[in-house]
């Protein structure tokens, strides 16, 4: 016994301190982490951005999953340790992480021109000209259904989502209060273009949660991008609303009976951004500019139905790398689709996050 | 012991209720082991399956586990933190418990209220203080900052196990290796630590059970680096519940089987 | 004769220097990597210097202000101004904000529109010109939010934490209807325990019985299938249930098959509160069994044949002679239960869907997602009172180092 303890105490001393010795080198010169919205659209971007990047640079890359909003970068920045490099966000949280100073500063003329020579300044639509980070991907909220749970009429309005008679069974909706106050309001007979309007009085306001109330008991709440074609395909909600892309890879790789319908869509956009502050700008910014390139975001394009927000990009975007079909049917922004879709006013959440998001949480606690 | 036979209406209600409550206890567990060898991605017994179609196994979830790199990296992580926080805890647990078993030890129920505090804490709470405090001292996302954390959590079942194994323990014994002249380095290696062993190796599987299926810390101080497999297994489920989940969760089992068992021969061994 | 007293008592003495001695690198260790971090969270919950050191001139200047004859000063204006400028350019505005935020909303983006704004302006009238910047400075609600959260100690956040207020006057009263959430969280926290208490005892009673009056070898084995599940990963566990319980799950697949349900009435068991109660009934009927266990095992079984032998029914027999010197392990079974149950965050995290939730998760809400430190703080701090006081309870009746491990 005493020679074994002799013998071991050393090679367990050893053991720890090798542990802790081996955290010590964790901050490689050459590494940077990147957050993005895992899942199929994770993986999208591993494909199309990370392993390129890392092939043509040298420098890895680190993935962190995350489910959106400022939290995480906030309380980095507020106890002083970045850990975060380069953030994949919502355009409300791009702006307002700019105001607050948690975002550095881009210039898009020093980003790499179009895949025609436009220069980036001009390459990027409108939507992507922003002070901090630079737009990546026309995205969509939408909500879909399982053909195989859904006998008989099939839903095509924004109402039918919230009809509990006509479509019995539970739902599923993102916990957030952006898009499902707008869907209420939708559903509730506002038009498209008032939506906004309306939620900017207090009568609107009440008349979006009082929708959603009548909903609420029947509500599975979900936060990764992931978990609504899982819902459907687990038949754990008869419709879910979701990111267009999540249920279009659902539909083209795992041939699921899902069906998006279009009508009342949350047309967004997305940003990439660099949290302030951070030891890795250099390479932070090297991995925005190839992240942000026209190729870059035409091949993730190639992947998940998110378009990109170059003008040059959008022309390399042709068919699905693996399922080969014609991608363009199948974008948030292309005209069939566009026609009842609602344009996300982030500047009207820019101004009213916090409080909707407080509101929100009072009311799903109650 | 006649009454113990008689199997009268009220005892077979009795013993039915009993087995129901042993089928609720392990049955959700060993449910699991089939459906992880199931070869379509759902999460319920297929026809196939139930037909026993050798098409409707496979081993796929296994592969994918296994050619994973992410869990292969979390499966290290979870090692390295859960090995040396054990040995730390354990250090410190029985050197500890032996004061604490001595007659001697002054305010000896405060101390020993004060050192099993971190297991009826709600880890929430203090895995937000260690979040504030480790961040503070630059240990935030290292290994180190999770060891000690770890450590933390582990100790009270250390203390706990090592103390009962020395209340069993024979003072006598000590006395009669003094009066033989052995000094108390000596009394205590060659006397008292072969027989508290079991107490303390107990221990110490408590301890690394208690790391190796911690979340709630990692998830609060943990990065991308020191992801474990409890961290893996929780994205898992609150994103995508794939059946690899299931997977893991089966190689877990069978863990914590091994475990269960070491122990349970362990405290046999220490009663006779 | 008092020579070998001193001599005992210096002996005595040097045992307890010993003793402690080999207690003292964990009672330091548990200090540092425990003590400390709560106690340094729990500071948070009264102290918040952040917006005293950025506007510092401003809040000496409000002082004089009392909040009845409408809006401050020019002076306080030019302060508040040069004050916030200086914190944007020390990249300390979104903290500021956000925290004047918390006590009146919608301020965030008004600071931050503010100081934006005033970037190019040098000269005043400040008052004008940040009245035309953003219409909040004509509000003296504005002006109170910047002096509430000025103050370095507050007892903003354990008001919170009860669903109470402190107006401008200083009266403190309910919060408003709709942002009265958590008392009910934390009655609702000790309702669920509770239910989950008695389902283990329920559950958790007849097997301990059981175990105990079987012979030696058996009584090891089901002993066995009772740490099962106490060794087995928590998210494990949880996926078990989360597999077992969905609606497309093996426990509603059967349900039809048997014919009990329709396909089409599939029982909703899980992301609800029924799968919080199932699942953290199964996670902790083990610490109800084992030191009902315990305990039973000392109770001589002579007892019950005495009883039965002076003509008591078994029932009689059972409720006047067995269940009173049972009792202990139930108060220390149930105590335990209790205590971990009202903690809980993993399991409700995961099955509990919106209205399965507890106490801590609403804990890691304000961690994580709100960012509302202070009040997360609070909040842990009255849920660690509450747990130390019970905790203090089980050490008094059955003694810490018994706390059940099988």
């Amino acid at each position: 016994m005493s020679h074994r303890v002799k013998s071991v105490i050393p090679a367990i001393l050893v053991a720890l301190c090798a542990a802790a010795c081996g955290s010590g080198g964790s901050d490689k010169p050459r590494s940077i982490t990147t957050v993005s919205w895992g899942g199929s659209f994770g993986r999208a971007v591993n494909e199309a951005v990370n392993i390129p990047f890392t092939e043509a640079t040298g420098i890895g890359i680190g993935v962190e999953d995350y489910n959106g909003g400022l939290a995480q970068i906030r309380a980095q920045v507020d106890i002083g340790v970045i850990h975060w490099d380069v953030v994949d966000l919502e355009i409300t949280d791009a702006v307002r992480g700019c105001d607050e100073g948690l975002l550095e500063r881009i210039d898009l003329n020093a980003l790499p021109p179009g895949a025609d020579g436009t220069p980036a300044a001009e390459d990027f639509v409108v939507d992507g000209r922003y002070a901090c980070g630079a737009g990546s991907l026309y995205w969509s909220t939408v909500y879909a259904y399982n053909d195989d749970n859904i006998p008989g009429a099939k839903p095509t309005t924004m109402a039918d989502f919230f009809d509990l008679e006509a479509f019995p069974g539970r739902r599923g909706m993102r916990r957030v209060p952006q898009a499902n106050l707008e869907f209420a309001l939708i559903a509730d007979g506002v038009p498209l273009d008032q939506v906004y309007s309306t939620l900017d009085t207090p009568e609107g306001l009440d008349r979006a949660f009082a929708k959603l109330e009548s909903i609420k008991d029947e509500v599975i709440w979900w936060e990764a991008g992931a978990q609504p074609p899982q819902l459907l395909a687990d038949g754990e909600v008869v419709m879910t609303t979701a990111y267009n892309g999540r249920i279009f890879n659902a539909q083209v790789l795992e041939d699921q009976p899902f069906v998006i319908v279009w009508d009342g869509q949350l047309l967004d956009v997305g940003q990439v951004a660099i949290v302030a502050g951070t030891p890795r700008l250099k390479e932070a910014l090297e991995y925005l500019a190839f992240a942000t390139s026209a190729e870059s975001l035409a091949r993730i394009a190639r992947r998940i139905s998110y378009s990109p927000m170059r003008k040059s990009g959008m022309a390399l975007v042709t068919t699905h790398v693996v399922a080969g079909v014609d991608m363009e049917p199948h974008m948030p922004a292309s005209p069939a689709n566009v026609a009842r879709a609602l344009r996300f006013d982030w500047a009207w959440w820019v101004d009213h996050q916090d409080e909707m998001n407080e509101r929100f949480s009072a009311w799903l606690a109650r | 012991m006649k009454s113990a036979f008689r199997l009268g209406p009220a005892r077979i209600v009795y013993l039915a209720f009993c087995t129901c409550v042993f089928v609720f206890l392990v049955a959700p567990i060993i449910v699991i082991v089939p459906l992880s060898f199931n070869a379509e991605p759902y999460f319920t017994f297929t026809e196939g399956m139930l037909r026993l179609d050798p098409e409707a196994w496979s081993l796929r979830w296994y592969r994918e586990i296994i050619e994973n790199e992410v869990w292969s990296a979390s499966l290290v992580n979870s090692l390295v933190i859960g090995v040396s926080a054990t040995v730390l805890a354990t250090l410190l647990g029985t050197l500890a418990a032996l004061g604490l078993s001595s007659p001697a030890m002054p305010g000896r129920r405060m101390v020993m209220a004060f050192l099993i505090s971190p297991m009826v804490t709600p880890v929430i709470i203090a895995a937000a203080g260690m979040f504030f405090f480790y961040s503070g001292l630059g240990l935030g996302q290292t290994h180190l900052g999770l060891i000690l954390a770890h450590a933390t959590l582990g100790v009270p079942f250390v203390v706990v196990t090592v103390t009962a194994t020395l209340a069993a323990y024979d003072r006598n014994l000590t006395r009669a290796a003094a009066s033989l002249g052995a000094g108390p380095w000596i009394t205590f290696r060659r006397v008292q630590l072969p027989l508290i062993a079991p107490g303390i190796i107990s221990g110490a599987l408590f301890a690394f059970a208690v790391s190796f299926d911690e979340v709630v810390v990692v998830l609060f101080m943990g990065g991308v680096e020191q992801r474990t497999i409890p961290r893996q297994m929780w994205a898992g489920i609150r994103e995508q519940i794939s059946p690899a989940i299931l997977a893991v969760a089966t190689f877990l089992i069978v863990f914590a089987a091994l475990l269960l068992l070491t122990v349970n021969w362990l405290r046999r061994r220490g009663n006779r | 004769m008092a020579g070998s007293l001193r001599v005992s008592a210096r002996l005595h003495r040097r045992a307890q220097l010993r003793a402690f001695g080999l207690v003292a690198p964990l009672l330091i260790f548990v200090g540092l990597t425990f003590v400390t971090p709560l106690a340094t969270m729990l500071v948070r919950s009264v102290y918040d210097p952040v917006v005293a050191d950025a506007l510092p001139e401003t809040q000496m200047l409000l002082k004089d202000w009392d909040g009845e004859e409408g809006l401050p000063s020019e002076a306080v204006y030019a302060a508040v101004a040069k004050e916030l400028k200086r914190a944007g350019a020390e990249r300390t505005l979104g903290q500021v904000a956000s925290r004047i935020n918390r006590v009146q909303g919608g301020l965030r983006s008004a600071l931050a529109r503010t100081e934006r704004a005033l970037r190019d302006v040098e000269q005043g009238p400040w008052r004008e010109t940040m009245g035309a910047i953003d219409p909040i400075w004509a509000d003296p609600a504005t002006w109170h939010a910047i002096q509430a959260t000025g103050e370095r100690f507050t007892s903003r956040h354990y008001l919170n934490a009860l669903d109470l207020q402190r107006l401008p006057s200083g009266a403190v009263v309910a919060q408003p209807q709709e942002r009265r959430i958590y008392l009910r969280l934390f009655w609702r926290t000790i309702i669920v325990s509770s239910i989950i208490t008695l389902l283990c005892l329920a559950l958790g009673y007849p097997i301990a019985l059981l175990i105990a009056r079987s012979p030696p070898h058996r009584a090891n084995l089901l002993l066995i299938l009772v740490l099962v599940p106490f060794w087995t990963s928590l998210l494990v566990r949880t996926t078990a249930w989360i597999v077992l319980l969905q609606t497309q799950g093996v426990l509603n697949d059967l349900l039809v098959v048997l014919g009990l349900i329709n396909d089409d009435g599939r029982l909703a068991m899980v992301y609800n509160m029924t799968g919080t109660i199932v699942a953290m009934t199964h996670v902790l009927l083990p610490f109800m069994v084992l030191p009902l266990y315990s305990v039973m095992r000392g109770i001589p079984s002579v007892h019950m044949k005495a009883a039965a032998s002076l003509g008591a029914k078994p029932l009689q027999a059972f409720l006047r002679v067995y269940w009173p010197q049972s009792l202990p392990g139930v108060g220390a079974g149930a105590l335990l239960v209790f205590i971990l149950a009202i903690g809980y965050y993993i399991t409700p995290a995961l099955v509990g869907g919106s209205d399965g939730q507890l106490i801590s998760n609403m804990i890691a809400y304000h961690m994580q997602t709100s960012l509302n430190w202070g009040l997360a703080a609070a909040l842990g701090g009255v849920l660690l009172v509450g747990v130390l006081v019970l905790y203090a309870v089980y050490d008094r009746l059955v003694g810490v180092e018994r706390m059940g491990l099988g």
